[in-house]
């Protein structure tokens, strides 16, 4: 209980600086936090594989894609505006409105059943809900489809990227070769004279 | 101590909206993306966290499902986030001189 509260409020207020940073430097930093600390969320609900998983994709891969992007556009050049005030007005209503929606919505769910903490045990047996050896097995068999899906999504992934990034690079013309190839002649003729 | 599942679907909705905003007023196309990061985020506490209550993995294999359809998300929107926004040509690492002293 106290362990939800303590990590939800450093979860809201890295997310409110994610938002807010100035840089986005400063933002990934916030962001880092923030999935730092969903990784022990996660754990608290007794998914060993997940935060895991979230601290080496997300903290490890994506984070680090979004730092060397900023390194890439932005050495040198001015930083991306913040732009006009995107909500004017609607604030108010909208604030309201969603805050009906958010008590709607945690009164359905309300009968539920609570959320106990992880039962403790050896780390990683099988049988206990959410540890490693549960997980993998349910991935390997009863949800073998999904797992299956999550290739195809990457792959597609690869292959969007690889199309984006390759239209960049332009298939060396005749002239560029010609050029070429007179440089190394000269190269070799000035080798030959020293 | 139990948590009541309804607190975790107001944490949830609360990154859900802090993304959304996020999403909407910020311009920076990095700091949108991070937004939407916050939003897959904010979906996998709900799967996982109701995964617990209810004790079904489906719920941990569906926010598996959803970390790599962001990481997909994350590198196809800097790829193109880079082929628009790209500042100078570089065709060869040895013509990047910014660092050179």
């Amino acid at each position: 209980m106290i362990a939800f509260w303590f990590l939800g409020i450093i979860l809201i207020a890295s997310a409110v600086w994610t938002i807010t940073a100035r840089k986005a430097v400063y933002s990934v930093v916030a962001l880092l936090l923030n999935f730092a600390v969903l990784a022990v969320l996660y754990l608290t609900l007794s998914a060993e594989f997940l935060a895991v998983i979230q601290i080496i994709v997300y903290s490890g891969a994506i984070l680090v894609l979004f730092v060397f992007v900023i390194a890439l556009l932005s050495s040198g050049v001015a930083p991306f505006a913040m732009g006009p005030n995107r909500l004017p007005r609607i604030w108010l209503p909208a604030g309201i409105l969603g805050l009906a929606a958010l008590g709607f919505l945690m009164f359905a769910v309300s009968g539920g059943p609570a959320v106990t903490a992880p039962s403790s045990g050896p780390v990683g047996t099988a049988g206990v809900f959410g540890s490693i050896a549960n997980f993998g097995k349910a991935l390997f068999t009863v949800e073998l489809l999904p797992f299956e899906v999550t290739a195809l999504i990457l792959m597609v992934a690869v292959i969007g990227v690889i199309t984006l990034g390759g239209e960049q690079m332009r298939e060396p013309s005749a002239r560029d070769e010609a050029k070429v190839q007179r440089e190394m002649r000269e190269a070799i003729l000035r080798e030959g004279e020293g | 101590m139990p948590v009541p599942i309804g607190d975790y679907v107001a944490l949830a909705s609360v990154m859900f909206f802090i993304g959304v905003v996020g999403v909407v007023v910020r311009r920076n196309p990095l700091i949108m993306l991070m937004s939407i990061e916050l939003m897959f985020n904010a979906a996998n506490v709900l799967l996982i966290a109701f995964a617990r209550a209810w004790l079904q993995n489906a719920g941990q294999i569906f926010a598996f499902l959803v970390i790599t359809v962001a990481a997909a998300e994350a590198a196809i929107g800097l790829a193109i986030i880079v082929s628009t926004f790209r500042p100078e040509r570089f065709v060869d690492v040895d013509d990047v001189r910014t660092l050179r002293g």
